[in-house]
């Protein structure tokens, strides 16, 4: 299974953290910093592969983020590494060609995205209709929650 | 279509990162949060009630603050409070809240679960879903409490919907993998296997993981996924590549269901059924086939998806060993896959060839890729890859290609990584001990690894080729002539002189002959190196100087100065000081038959387990190096293992055979621990010999004990005599010991014998007492006298390495008035002095007493009461067994039950132990139950005794 699953960008800004175990904010900290600094230190034509403490790191680089997984010993590479991929295709499709700022400014909607593809570390459903319809449905459902709001309102004035 | 204008309402959410981004330091970031903060908490605070839309808001940009790395200590409860607000997203972001943030505040999570429980209720799927997810973020006990029961019912339900159903699948997961033992299985588990078959891509893809997990752990209540799993893969596999729509990948049909199809599949061996098993063979041929084929799309993701199947097939061909056609097709495919242009599949072949090189099948065929392999070793730009391929040299490695490998891998040292050379140093020094058929070799190659990387060398090398040179008389006289040469070199390393030392000291004389190695200069040669040295190592070559006094006599009155310089005798470290003044007095006042007999040259080390090997499998954890390893090399190599160790390093027992006053005279020193079963009596050996083993006088210990006691005080045999049977009461004086760890064992006219002891997990120390009740002295030949009326005191360390029933004896000798006096007993050690106690819940008692009910796993006596039936004695003789005494968990309150785990080196014995009296017939029922058979029977023997 996977055990977390970081963004971060090539200045080693995290953007998005997923932790599928219980662990203490200061450990995730830890390995946070420790483990952007071994990714961000490997050269481009490296391979994507590494064994880090106990686990196998699948990271690859788009544009200017890096996605890191951290999975088990049994786990295979080359599938997380897809993992990642149908991740960026899903944020790519809602987003409409995604870049950091889409991730940064709806960090919410990339949790909620994450949440539908994987759930406890595992995969819930491939499939890239199913899960961005869940998605969608969710966005009807909100459009019709929300009434138009005056600018006044927004700024807590009225 | 850019959520962005998807009813997007939180702008000042939006305004507020932009704030953030745009502050130019980290000063004006924090100060920018702690605005927020503030108004955020007046805002919480406020008299005027927040709407849902601005809870929302504010709850959003607390989770934004956190995941900046701020600390948040508010807004639970407003997040609580959007839980249960019927607009989807406000829920939706009070779950997120929830999720990143918990905490165990038991309040809220009583809230919380509230929530969920409602949602769960609702028949909404997406609330459904939102309510699953949150639990399966969580996963804390408190939920798995809650929810445990609810899950596995929602998941089977006829009408739940797809979705909800994957959801509940992984939920079902998370609290199986957190809390294992409150997902209690039922007739919902036959109903998941199932599902395996279920028309829906998706419920399929989540239920694997459930599946696979819950196997691992009941593998025969699950079995018949294996047939499943089959057909379900057979039908992936031989779909083509547009019937599985939304679920094929780049060409590839369900990569990732395959694949975890696969990984079931290796929870077992290979099925039974054959035409099971012919469906399955056809599959895996059929993967492998594939890879064959010219790609359907030049696409990255295309090969990665194609390849991870492959890899996961060829993981299962290796699983079941058992298939030599497949598992040379396998290694074929990954021989090409070892010169392909992708790093990452040049890394995952190596990696994957070296679980293929230990299959007997497919050996030969990997041995056939050394050359690529080596060359990979060579010419890879990544770290990672190349200690894939240095793993792979260590796997492939046998009689035929040892030479070959070691030296590629000794020339690569030169300038590998830092962070591999220590791992690099062990497997080298490894195979070099263990496929070596000419010792010249070996010497060659341990001083080759030391001058290459001696940093690197471990304590456990050196030790070890000493160990060898001094069991192999043949190859003594090179390794003396190899290290004198080796010395020879301007700057070698500090280990090198430790080794140099050594087999000098012991075999300088077998090439004293030779004028350019004379005596003197050999002394020289050393001594030019003693002032770059540290304290140890020049510790040691002092004890070499003093050997060289022994050997060669023509060197005494050089040594002696040197030993007699203010540098050495006043030294300013005492263990240097002391050898210095120790050995220049031996020198000059023993005879010199006294001191060929003191220096006389080192016993062989008994046949051990290499202990690098134990030091290699400790740095890659258990599992990483198999045991049979060594042993393997051995059978192929025929007798060439002249090593072993005893004790657990030669400095600790270098002078077992030297009658001599000092307490440092062994050759190294650096180590207190005292000689283990060595022939001659010790200095400082105390009045007792303590059988290590079961001893001629007590058949009755069985293969259980003889190895328990693994390390025993420096022992003493004295005299020929026999030690004498145990007492007829000495079962007794044990049981006595069962539930306390301090007392008198033993008492008679003239001695007294008391005991004081403690344990923790599998280790013990006991202190023994031993009180002379008469007036006049013990005399021989025992040392020291006791004198009339004083005590000596023993300690013995214990280490519990499995688990044993019968107790170690002690054996007792000494003279009085002339008399022998021979008296053996047990030594109050006892399984459950290594308990550790457990407290649970009575619940999992329960659940915990049911899963331990094979009937050998159980033992039971009914006896009668032999002391009065006191409540308070005896919960005082149930903790002192050194279980946990556990309240309120037995219905009956008159029950004791108790639990607890027994801590051995091989294995933790879980126990539980219930004992019901029974007032009226003065009897008791006493039932033990735990992991192991020869734990339960032993300690409901010993309890039986207690009451």
């Amino acid at each position: 299974m996977m055990r977390f699953m970081l963004l971060f960008s090539r200045q080693g800004k995290l953007r998005l953290q997923k932790w599928y175990t219980a662990t203490a904010e200061r450990d995730k900290k830890k390995m946070v910093r420790e483990l952007m600094q071994v990714v961000l230190a490997r050269k481009p034509k490296m391979c994507s592969f590494l064994e880090w403490r106990d686990l196998k790191i699948i990271y690859k680089r788009y544009a200017s983020l890096y996605f890191c997984c951290a999975v088990e010993e049994q786990d295979n590479e080359l599938i997380t590494l897809e993992i990642i991929h149908r991740f960026v295709e899903l944020l790519d499709k809602y987003f409409g060609s995604v870049c950091e700022l889409d991730i940064i400014f709806n960090f919410e909607k990339a949790y909620f995205i994450l949440d539908e593809f994987l759930m406890g570390g595992e995969i819930q459903d491939t499939s890239k209709k199913s899960v961005l319809k869940a998605i969608e449905q969710a966005d009807l459902l909100q459009e019709e929650d929300e009434s138009p709001r005056s600018v006044l309102e927004e700024m807590g004035l009225a | 279509m850019p959520a962005v204008s998807k009813g997007d309402g939180m702008r000042g959410l939006a305004v507020f990162i932009s704030d953030i981004r745009n502050c130019k330091s980290k000063e004006a970031e924090i100060k920018r949060i702690n605005k927020e903060l503030a108004n955020i908490r007046s805002k919480f605070k406020g008299d005027k009630a927040l709407d849902g839309y601005s809870k929302k808001k504010y709850v959003c940009k607390l989770l934004f603050i956190f995941l900046l790395g701020h600390d948040i200590d508010f807004g639970h409860m407003e997040a609580v409070n959007l839980l249960s607000s019927n607009k989807y997203t406000e829920k939706q972001i009070g779950y997120l809240f929830i999720s990143v943030l918990v905490n165990s505040n038991s309040e809220l999570i009583r809230l919380i679960n509230n929530a969920i429980k409602n949602d769960l209720a609702s028949r909404n799927p997406t609330f459904m879903c939102l309510a699953l997810h949150c639990i399966a973020n969580v996963g804390s006990r408190e939920m798995a409490e809650a929810f445990a029961g609810e899950i596995p019912r929602i998941l089977v339900a006829g009408d739940t919907m797809d979705s909800v159903k994957q959801s509940a699948a992984l939920c079902l997961l998370r609290l199986y993998k957190t809390s294992p033992d409150l997902v209690l299985m039922g007739e919902w588990t036959s109903r998941v296997v199932h599902l395996l078959n279920d028309q829906h891509m998706g419920v399929v893809t989540a239920a694997i993981s459930l599946i696979t997990c819950l196997s691992q752990k009941n593998p025969d209540e699950f079995k018949t996924c294996v047939s499943l799993a089959v057909s379900r893969l057979s039908r992936i596999v031989s779909s083509a590549s547009t019937d599985l729509q939304d679920y094929t990948y780049y060409f590839v049909p369900a990569p990732w269901l395959s694949c975890k199809l696969l990984r079931l599949l290796q929870c077992y061996p290979p099925p039974e059924d054959g035409a099971v098993k012919g469906r399955l063979v056809e599959c895996l041929e059929t993967i492998l086939n594939k890879a064959q084929e010219p790609p359907k799309s030049k696409k990255v993701q295309h090969s990665n998806a194609k390849n991870a199947i492959l890899f996961e097939a060829i993981s299962l061909i290796i699983h079941y060993d058992s298939e030599p056609n497949l598992l040379v097709r396998a290694c074929n495919q990954l021989g090409q896959f070892l010169q392909h242009r992708e790093t990452n599949l040049r890394y995952l072949a190596l990696e994957s060839m070296c679980t293929l090189a230990s299959s007997e099948f497919s050996h030969e065929a990997v041995k056939t890729h050394i050359e690529t392999v080596i060359n990979a070793l060579k010419t890879e730009r990544d770290v990672s890859v190349r200690q894939r391929a240095a793993d792979l040299l260590y796997a492939m490695c046998d009689r035929s290609n040892a030479k070959q490998i070691v030296a590629e891998m000794l020339s690569y040292l030169e300038n590998a990584d830092y962070s591999i050379r220590e791992e690099m140093v062990l497997k080298v020094a490894i195979l070099a001990e263990k496929y070596a058929v000419d010792y010249s070799w070996y010497v060659d190659t341990i001083l080759n690894l030391i001058r290459i990387a001696g940093d690197y060398v471990s304590e456990e090398v050196w030790y070890r080729v000493i160990q060898i040179v001094i069991n192999r008389d043949d190859v003594q006289g090179y390794a003396a002539k190899t290290v004198f040469e080796a010395l020879q070199a301007p700057a070698c390393h500090e280990n090198m002189v430790k080794v140099g030392g050594y087999i000098l000291g012991e075999f300088g004389n077998l090439i004293a002959g030779d004028p350019r190695s004379s005596p003197l200069i050999q002394f020289n040669l050393l001594h030019s190196k003693f002032h770059l040295c540290s304290v140890p190592t020049r510790a040691l070559l002092l004890s070499a100087y003093i050997k060289f006094i022994n050997l060669f006599p023509e060197t005494k009155p050089t040594i002696q100065e040197v030993l007699r310089s203010d540098s050495q005798i006043r030294n300013s470290d005492v263990e240097l000081q002391q050898r210095a003044v120790e050995y220049l007095k031996l020198s000059s006042i023993a005879s010199t038959d006294v001191l060929a007999t003191v220096l006389e040259e080192m016993p062989p080390f008994p046949e051990r387990e290499s202990s690098i090997l134990a030091k290699l499998k400790k740095k890659k954890g258990p599992g990483a190096v198999s045991v049979s390893e060594l042993e393997d090399g051995k059978r192929e190599g025929g007798e060439l293992n002249g090593g072993g160790e005893r004790g657990s390093d030669p400095s600790a027992i270098a002078a077992s055979n030297a009658s001599t006053p000092s307490p440092s005279a062994d050759l190294l020193g650096l180590r207190s621990a005292a000689p283990i079963g060595s022939a001659a009596p010790s200095a400082g050996s105390l009045l007792v010999d303590v059988f290590s083993e079961a001893g001629p006088a007590a058949p009755s210990s069985g293969a259980n004990d003889d190895n328990f006691l693994s390390s025993a005080p420096s022992s003493s045999s004295l005299g020929s005599e026999d030690p004498a049977p145990p007492l007829p009461e000495s079962d007794e004086l044990l049981n006595k010991f069962v539930c306390k760890n301090n007392g008198v064992l033993f008492e008679n006219q003239l001695l007294q014998i008391g005991i004081k002891s403690e344990y923790r997990q599998n280790l013990g120390r006991m202190y023994l007492f031993y009180g002379n009740k008469t007036s006049v002295q013990f005399t021989k030949p025992v040392e020291p006298l006791v004198e009339g009326g004083a005590q000596v005191q023993q300690v013995i360390n214990i280490e519990c390495l499995t688990d044993f029933s019968e107790a170690p004896l002690l054996n007792i000798k000494f003279r009085y008035g002339g008399a022998l006096q021979n008296i053996t007993l047990k030594l109050p050690v006892t399984i459950n002095k290594f308990f550790q106690p457990t407290e649970m819940a009575s619940q999992d008692f329960f659940q915990r007493w049911k899963q331990l009910s094979l009937p050998q796993q159980e033992a039971q006596k009914i006896f009668k009461a032999n002391n009065a039936m006191d409540t308070e004695v005896l919960k005082a003789k149930l903790l002192g067994l050194g279980s946990a005494l556990l309240e309120n968990v037995d219905p009956n309150p008159e029950n004791f039950v108790c639990a607890g785990v027994i801590q051995t080196k091989a294995q933790q014995v879980g126990c539980l132990l219930r004992l019901e009296p029974n007032a009226q017939a003065q009897m008791y029922r006493l039932t033990l139950r735990s992991s192991k058979d020869s734990v339960s029977k032993r300690l409901c023997e010993l309890l039986a005794e207690q009451f």
